[in-house]
């Protein structure tokens, strides 16, 4: 569904280049819930980045749904994006000058769906928001911005969903209603799931966790492999 | 889905999106309100105007043909009218004269226009009385009685019934004008106008030698001959008969009426034009501000599948949308000053306007207005199809984010749209390809210069910065240069606005300041002229005698040309026609001096008008000799010193001759010194004058001025001189400065206006300009007070950064100002020019205050907001 080869990004610092992330290669199956995981600095971020078409690598290819990304260019990834891509942010990056309906309608209308309004509806109310469609994002809570988020990521029905720390700004109780709204939609929807964290107790919630560590993948092994004490490098 | 279906939802996305920013939105793009209110009430004014004209045009005339001509008519002009009369034209005459009028009763003396007229005037339209009706009595009783404006009444403290002299004969004074088609109420303050029928013309003995009058025939067509037809068969007839005669045609009169509006309106457009592209400037520095704040916004739009075009129109939409309404507000308050225009300017319009909308202008100030806002904003709106969808998830700060956006080929395809938009608009307004050129390429200049010395200004800063300085000075100026900072903006923004209202004033006071006659100087306060050989002698003794002094006596003669250098006018005129026609087939509006056969560019109206030349053996002191020697008293061969720009337009220099006709009498006379001359200066100044002995045996009249302390003694000199002499006229230089002020004061207002509007509307663009970098200033100003800055210390700064910036860019765009104005009155209205200090002072003075208050009150969250609070909403 998602594979990343041979994945290279490099930044010229001055007057030296700096390689941020390594060779990265794995793929993940349809379906799959993975969680990407690191110390600060490991490359995580620019990793999610990449492999969601929001930034394109210096060497190497990502292949998503059959497609290879890094051969598009920035409006036909932005199209792939709204057609299979959904995301969730640890600042939950909703617009502000919008509603609640209204920012989950907007990448149904960007797609020019029809019906965006109902979809939209069923998806909050899937979420616990049923009574809160009219709120702006600042006259909601933390955890309620961040399930507008994940309503207006699956609103698409998207074949994958990116979160990128999406508990880092909640207190664990609302962190934890949220990774349990994200496994479920990911096991009704069939969606596949990629969680970007450092915080090892979330990660722990995926099937398989990759680690990255100083731009390269480390270790890839399934949450089942981590507990029998495996540790296996270069899965592939 | 179809694309209307995706445009539609993209509609609803840009609405939504709009929610907050609107009200914002909207005062960046009122920046070109006032651009298109200028342009909607200029075209919908001159469009009244003309229509006014067009279906006035006959009562303006008064006549379907009129023949005007400065001496009475040939008598060959005579028989011909007398035959068309005959044969069923109507014809009417009047003849127009300045004449002291004295009212008896009251002992009240004033200087009039007399109009002589005959039955039947004017043909069309209709001169209105109070009393009404009394006109037509005034015509059909054949008494001696007279209409007279209401400043006559007033200044001769007259009142209906009373009897007023006019030279040697009485008129009753039957009723007061109320309107006479195709006046300029200006003219009625001038020389106010006293109506008699000419039947009595002779009587009042006042036609005599050297008297001054304009002749007119009205011609009424009989059924089945047109004017132009009429024109066609007897123009030739009559100007052979009667010198300088002019015959126009009630189309050709119209024409030239509404030539003048519009002329007067591309040149007030072009004022529109320069507040269209300040506007423009406004919304560009504005919506910079706005792409700035809809960064984030923009980036999960990317991230939530949104294409670079997708977004490039939801913004476009929302800035066409606020630009339509600022436009339409603009368009509305241009409707309202195209109300208030025909009252302002009533005393200088020749018809009654009647006001209506005119949808045309309307349409085309929003049109014109709505694609100046949508142009400008399109460059900072580009920016938005270049940021990355990364920036959700790792923000770099707003500089750096908007320095990579803008690197697009597009903002060159919409900087060069920019510029053929503002050459279109201009050749739209000025008419032809050249003076659009030379506007646009003025504006051009205006903004580089301001551009480079905000770039200098911001040098300057960097290398005269010194770490001595107290810390919030040295803070405010490193505002001027630190990366991201506001100087260009608001510099242009800032210099522009002056550059326009300074440039108003220069104009104005360059114009106005030649009609300023200058009262100190003058050495005398009443002029007697008209006075005859005969009568000389007994008025400089009626003078004397009541105890004044005459400060100066002028002979004069009046005189045409027959020859220069030998050859006669015809021929001259003849060479200076072929001249003229070679010039148009070369597309020149009038042949090159010096270029060959032109006759050295000789003007027709200098060649062919009455001259009233004077002599004396030293020059006036308001005079002064620029080539050759004035007269040697042994030389007593006829020679004359000309007036410089006169002697250009007859082509004459040093050494040449000019053949005089005095009165039937060939007087041969070399130019020997040319003068220029203060014109200004109340005495009786002359384009030629003569070497004593060449004129003294002409027939001649007088002026006399002289020195009369009071104004009581003023009008009792002038009511004793009336008596005696009732041919000759007086004017009292206060009554003239009293009549100069008066539309010194209408022009003043009228500009005074228009600057004060443009004050106004300067607003939105430097709240535009400020805004540009309002998040970074706010940012800064809360790090500083988290640093332990005080408010006080934070207002500081912010109050040296704007007190500079308002300071400078008043200064730039006063110098352009001057720099335009100097061009303008060299090369539009070939004048001198002197720069008006004081009012341009203050229009700097304002404007710096005004950035210095929109700075501090855009920058006023950096006191509000607690730290904490700030850097958060930062």
């Amino acid at each position: 569904m998602l594979s990343a080869s041979d994945l290279t990004k490099e930044y010229q610092s001055g007057d030296h280049r700096l390689t941020v992330l390594r060779d990265v290669n794995f793929s993940i199956e349809q379906g799959e819930f993975v969680a990407i995981v690191g110390p600060s600095g490991s490359g995580k971020t620019t990793l999610l980045g990449l492999l969601a078409g929001l930034d394109t690598p210096t060497r190497g290819s990502v292949q998503l749904d059959g497609t290879d990304i890094t051969a598009l260019d920035e409006d036909a990834r932005a199209k792939l994006r709204g057609a299979k891509v959904g995301f969730v942010f640890q600042s939950f990056q909703l617009i502000p000058t919008l509603t609640a309906i209204e920012n989950v309608q907007v990448p149904l209308e960007l797609r020019g769906e029809n019906h965006a309004i109902e979809r939209a509806t069923d998806v909050l109310q899937r979420v616990g928001l049923g009574d809160r469609l009219d709120h702006f994002p600042t006259q909601l809570s933390g955890g309620e911005q961040q399930r507008v988020a994940i309503a207006r990521a699956f609103a698409n029905r998207p074949r994958i969903l990116f979160a990128d720390e999406p508990t880092g700004n909640l207190d664990s109780d609302t962190g934890n209603r949220i990774v349990e709204l994200l496994e479920s939609l990911n096991r009704e929807s069939g969606s596949t799931v990629l969680l970007v964290t450092h915080d090892l107790v979330l990660a722990r919630r995926a099937r398989r966790i990759i680690r990255l560590s100083d731009g390269a993948v480390v270790s890839d092994q399934t949450t089942a492999e981590i507990g029998n004490g495996k540790s296996e490098m270069g899965r592939r | 889905m179809t694309e209307m279906g995706r445009f539609r939802r993209l509609l609803a996305i840009a609405w939504r999106e709009s929610r907050t920013a609107r009200r914002r939105l909207l005062l960046y793009m009122s920046s070109i309100s006032l651009g298109v209110s200028a342009l909607v009430a200029i075209d919908s004014f001159t469009a009244n105007v003309t229509k006014s004209v067009q279906e006035q045009s006959r009562a303006l005339l008064g006549g379907d043909v009129v023949l005007r001509a400065r001496a009475a008519y040939g008598p060959k002009t005579t028989r011909l009218l007398d035959s068309l009369e005959r044969a069923g034209t109507g014809v009417s005459r009047v003849t127009t004269f300045a004449s002291m009028g004295l009212v008896p009763r009251s002992g009240g003396t004033r200087l009039v226009q007399v109009r002589a007229v005959s039955a039947k005037y004017p043909f069309y339209g209709e001169i209105t009385t109070e009393p009404a009706g009394l006109w037509q009595r005034m015509q059909t009783q054949g008494g001696r009685y007279t209409i007279v404006d209401p400043s006559v009444l007033v200044s001769l403290d007259a009142r209906l019934g009373d009897t007023l002299m006019l030279g040697s004969a009485r008129f009753v004074i039957l009723a007061a004008i109320r309107s006479v088609p195709g006046d300029l109420g200006v003219s009625a303050a001038i020389g106010p106008r006293v109506f008699i029928p000419d039947t009595y013309l002779r009587e009042t003995g006042l036609l005599i030698f050297g008297s001054r009058a304009e002749y007119e025939a009205l011609l009424k067509m009989p059924p089945g001959l047109s004017p132009a037809r009429f024109a066609g068969r007897f123009n030739i007839r009559f100007s052979t008969d009667t010198p300088r005669v002019n015959l126009r045609t009630v189309a050709e009169n119209e024409m030239g009426l509404t030539q003048s509006i519009d002329q007067l309106g591309s040149f007030l457009g072009i004022v529109g034009l320069v507040a269209l592209l300040l506007g423009g400037i406004g919304v560009a520095s504005g919506v910079h501000a706005f792409v700035m704040r809809k960064i984030d916004t923009v980036a999960i739009l990317r991230c939530l599948g949104a294409t670079s075009g997708q977004v490039l129109v939801i913004y476009v939409l929302q800035a066409a949308a606020m630009g339509l309404v600022g436009a339409i507000a603009g368009a509305a308050l241009g409707v309202g000053f195209q109300f208030a225009l025909p009252w302002v300017l009533k005393d200088f319009l020749p018809v009654d306007v009647s006001v209506r909308l005119v949808p045309a202008a309307i349409g085309l100030g929003l049109g014109i207005g709505v694609w100046v806002a949508l142009i400008f904003a399109l460059r900072p709106l580009l920016s938005l199809r270049r940021i990355s969808p990364l920036q959700t998830l790792r923000r770099e700060s707003d500089a750096d984010v908007m320095r990579r956006a803008q690197r697009d080929s597009a903002a060159i395809v919409v900087t060069f749209a920019i510029v053929a938009s503002v050459f279109v608009i201009a050749l739209a307004r000025a008419g032809t390809v050249q003076r659009a050129l030379y506007y646009s390429g003025a504006i051009g200049v205006a903004i580089g210069a301001l551009w480079t010395t905000a770039a200098l200004l911001a040098k300057v800063a960097k290398r005269v910065a010194r770490p001595k300085w107290p810390f919030v000075f040295r803070q405010g100026v490193a505002n001027l240069y630190r990366p991201g900072n506001q100087t260009r903006s608001v510099i242009l923004a800032l210099g522009f606005g002056v550059f326009l209202m300074s440039t108003l004033y220069q104009v104005q006071h360059n114009l106005l300041r030649q009609l300023d006659v200058k009262l100190e100087q003058a050495r005398a306060n009443v002029v007697f002229f008209d006075v005859q050989e005969d009568q000389e002698r007994g008025l400089d003794s009626l003078i004397r005698g009541s105890g004044h002094t005459i400060v100066q006596e002028a002979a004069i003669v009046p005189m045409r040309i027959s020859a220069i250098n030998g050859k006669p006018v015809a021929a001259l005129m003849a060479e200076s026609d072929s001249a003229m026609r070679a010039a148009r087939a070369a597309g020149e509006s009038r042949p090159r001096r010096g270029a060959p056969g032109s006759t050295r560019g000789r003007s027709p109206w200098a060649v062919r008008r009455e001259f009233r030349s004077t002599f004396r053996a030293d020059p006036a002191p308001s005079e002064k000799v620029v080539a050759g020697k004035w007269f040697s008293p042994t030389d007593t061969t006829p020679q004359i010193s000309v007036e410089r720009d006169v002697a250009s337009e007859l082509g004459v220099g040093l050494g040449d001759t000019i053949t005089w006709n005095v009165q039937g009498v060939q007087i041969r006379a070399r130019v020997t010194s040319l003068r220029e001359v203060m014109w200004a200066r109340f005495e009786p100044n002359f384009f030629v004058v003569f070497n004593p002995g060449s004129l003294e045996r002409a027939p001649k009249q007088f002026a006399i001025l002289a020195h009369v302390p009071t104004s009581a003694e003023v009008a009792m000199l002038q009511r004793a001189v009336v008596r005696r002499y009732p041919n000759v006229s007086s004017l009292d230089l206060s009554l003239i400065q009293h009549t100069i002020n008066n539309v010194l004061g209408k022009v003043t207002s009228a500009i005074r206006f228009m600057a004060i509007v443009s004050l106004a509307f300067g607003i939105p663009v430097l709240f535009s300009a400020v805004a540009a970098t309002r998040r970074e200033r706010l940012r800064e100003g809360v790090l500083l007070k988290t640093l332990g800055a005080t408010r006080h210390q934070v207002g500081r700064i912010m109050l040296a950064e704007y007190a500079l910036l308002g300071a400078l860019g008043s200064a730039a765009g006063v110098l352009l100002s001057v720099g335009g104005a100097w061009l303008l009155m060299k090369f539009v209205f070939t004048t001198s020019f002197s720069p008006a200090i004081a009012p341009v002072l203050l229009v700097a003075a304002v404007m710096t205050l005004l950035a210095i208050a929109i700075g501090l009150a855009t920058g006023r969250e950096v006191f509000r907001e607690t730290p904490m609070a700030a850097l958060r909403e930062a």
